[in-house]
């Protein structure tokens, strides 16, 4: 009996193991999944909790039920990986063996790194909307909300969702105009880049965006503390961004087990090979989606298009071939802009996100770079899209690598 | 690519004036480099930018801040004061190296 163990059953590695189990013979395979709890979260509908917009009930269900028969759940803290004796060592002390080994353990918020974050401004005047907890928070945080300094922050690349402290400004700018209180905030979007998306020709577009609505970008600020005194970010420059309210994206890090195990980089990300996630350390060891340090976006979309080329490849590699799929990093994203209208992005390694129409070349039916409400309503369908076909591995009609129909290079303009 | 020459040493470089051949730096080049942007080198630069070299050569891609900070143990408030502003990008284009892509 061989065994494939995968740590984490989020978005990829629920994937994983539901379409695995459908490849792999069940009488020489043997598959488990551990995860620290049992709830699933859907997590680009948090977005959407400090606006009233979803319930918590509508964005967490049971893991189990999308784990398929013949997978083994279990649930446990990972203490390490043993990448010499091929073991994993729960925190409870039991240790599960395996062949291959695929890590999906994603990444998460870490207000800890940032000294002043968890004083006693936390969650009074200083929240996330990456944890369901801080999403709820900041919903009755904005009720109470008179007007003010409100800053929108992320401490460091990479993140999650990289668009999503964009969205959150555009949408918590159309809250404040529909309760009446825009004229009495201004809003701030401080960012560590040096515009306000990585690459250059959606950053002008999403740049102009910011402009029209008035909100001052701060680029290329560092956080080092936050002066809970004062009230204020404080940079490595020696900068300060006083607020009233500030909502932050702490710094992404991957899981503390990977560092334990000596498996992470500086971010506990898994160094793997960008194409095929294997591993560059270990020839038995995959990391997928947000858990490893391919560079592209970290995102269920990255997490559903890397999924289809690595499984593919599993079945190849475990068979002793070699590996014949390659990840080109695809990655899509529907970027909410406020008053029920969208936009959607669409890149890979190579091709920065551009103008034009998705999936069908001058059809759409989404636009691309352009703001429309059927990229809304496209964003708000994914939800059931998610439970019902990504999560159970079932077959999405969108190609798995990126295409350049329907896109168009804008000529570059006269300086 | 463009060539351009500095002191004597014709390099290729990019848009931004960032070396496009890891193996036409030389230390010399490098305190050209830095006296472009108004740096003199002290051996404290020199650490974090023989990190960046080496660095690259195993990773294929420049280190960020935070990566120059664990693994060089160089703390960022340094990184600030010694390459000021921009200190990512001013370490990459002294050190001969592709400007750090931001991270998508």
């Amino acid at each position: 009996m061989k065994r494939l163990l995968v740590l984490g059953g989020g978005t990829a590695g629920t994937m994983v193991v539901n379409k695995l189990r459908r490849r792999l013979d069940r009488s020489q395979w043997e598959i488990t999944v551990v995860d620290r709890d049992d709830a699933a979260v859907y997590q680009p509908g948090l977005l959407f909790i400090p606006f009233g917009g979803y319930h918590r009930e509508q964005l967490v269900k049971p893991r189990r039920r999308y784990v398929p028969a013949g997978v083994d759940l279990v649930l446990g803290e990972i203490e390490r990986v043993d990448a010499v004796t091929n073991t994993v060592l729960l925190a409870d002390g039991t240790r599960i063996g395996y062949d291959y080994l695929v890590i999906a353990t994603g990444t998460s918020t870490r207000p800890d790194q940032t000294p002043g974050m968890l004083g006693r401004l936390w969650r009074t005047s200083i929240f996330d909307f990456y944890t369901m907890n801080g999403a709820v928070a900041l919903a009755e945080a904005l009720e109470r909300f008179d007007g003010g300094r409100m800053v929108v922050h992320i401490v460091d690349m990479p993140i999650k969702c990289p668009v999503a402290p964009l969205e959150f400004t555009f949408l918590v700018e159309a809250y404040l105009r529909r309760r009446g209180l825009r004229d009495r905030t201004e809003i701030v979007y401080a960012t560590p880049l040096p515009g306000a998306f990585t690459k250059p020709i959606a950053a002008a577009r999403l740049g102009s965006m910011l402009d029209e609505r008035k909100i001052t970008v701060e680029t290329d600020f560092l956080v080092e503390r936050i002066d809970n005194q004062r009230k204020a970010l404080v940079s490595y420059d020696d900068r300060e961004i006083t607020f009233d309210l500030l909502v932050t994206v702490p710094l992404n890090m991957g899981e503390e087990f990977v560092a334990r195990s000596g498996l992470g980089d500086e971010l506990n990300y898994v160094p793997v090979d960008r194409h095929t996630l294997l591993s560059r350390k270990h020839d038995n060891i995959f990391a997928i989606g947000d858990a490893n340090d391919i560079p592209t976006s970290k995102a269920g979309s990255v997490a559903h298009f890397s999924v289809e080329v690595f499984t593919d490849n599993f079945c190849e590699y475990a068979a002793g071939r070699p590996m014949t799929g390659s990840f080109d990093g695809h990655a899509n994203c529907f970027v909410e802009s406020g008053d029920g209208k969208g936009l959607l992005i669409d890149f890979n390694y190579d091709t920065e996100p551009l103008p034009g129409h998705y999936p069908l070349p001058g059809i759409g039916p989404f636009g691309l770079l352009t703001e429309s409400r059927r990229n809304h309503w496209g964003k708000l369908a994914f939800r059931p899209t998610y439970w019902h076909l990504l999560l159970p591995g079932r077959p999405i009609p969108l190609p798995t690598h990126m295409s350049m129909a329907g896109k168009h290079r804008p000529e570059p303009k006269e300086e | 690519m463009p060539v351009i020459t500095i002191g004597a040493t014709p390099v290729h470089v990019d848009g931004e004036g960032f070396l496009t051949d890891y193996d036409e730096w030389d230390e010399d080049l490098a305190r050209q480099l830095a006296a472009a942007i108004g740096i003199e080198l002290t051996d404290a630069h020199w650490k974090a930018i023989r990190f960046l070299r080496a660095d690259y050569v195993v990773q294929g891609e420049t280190a960020t801040l935070r990566r120059v900070s664990t693994q060089a143990g160089i703390p960022i408030k340094e990184l600030f004061t010694l390459f000021p502003g921009k200190p990512a990008k001013k370490m990459a284009y002294v050190a001969g190296l592709p400007k750090p892509h931001g991270c998508v």
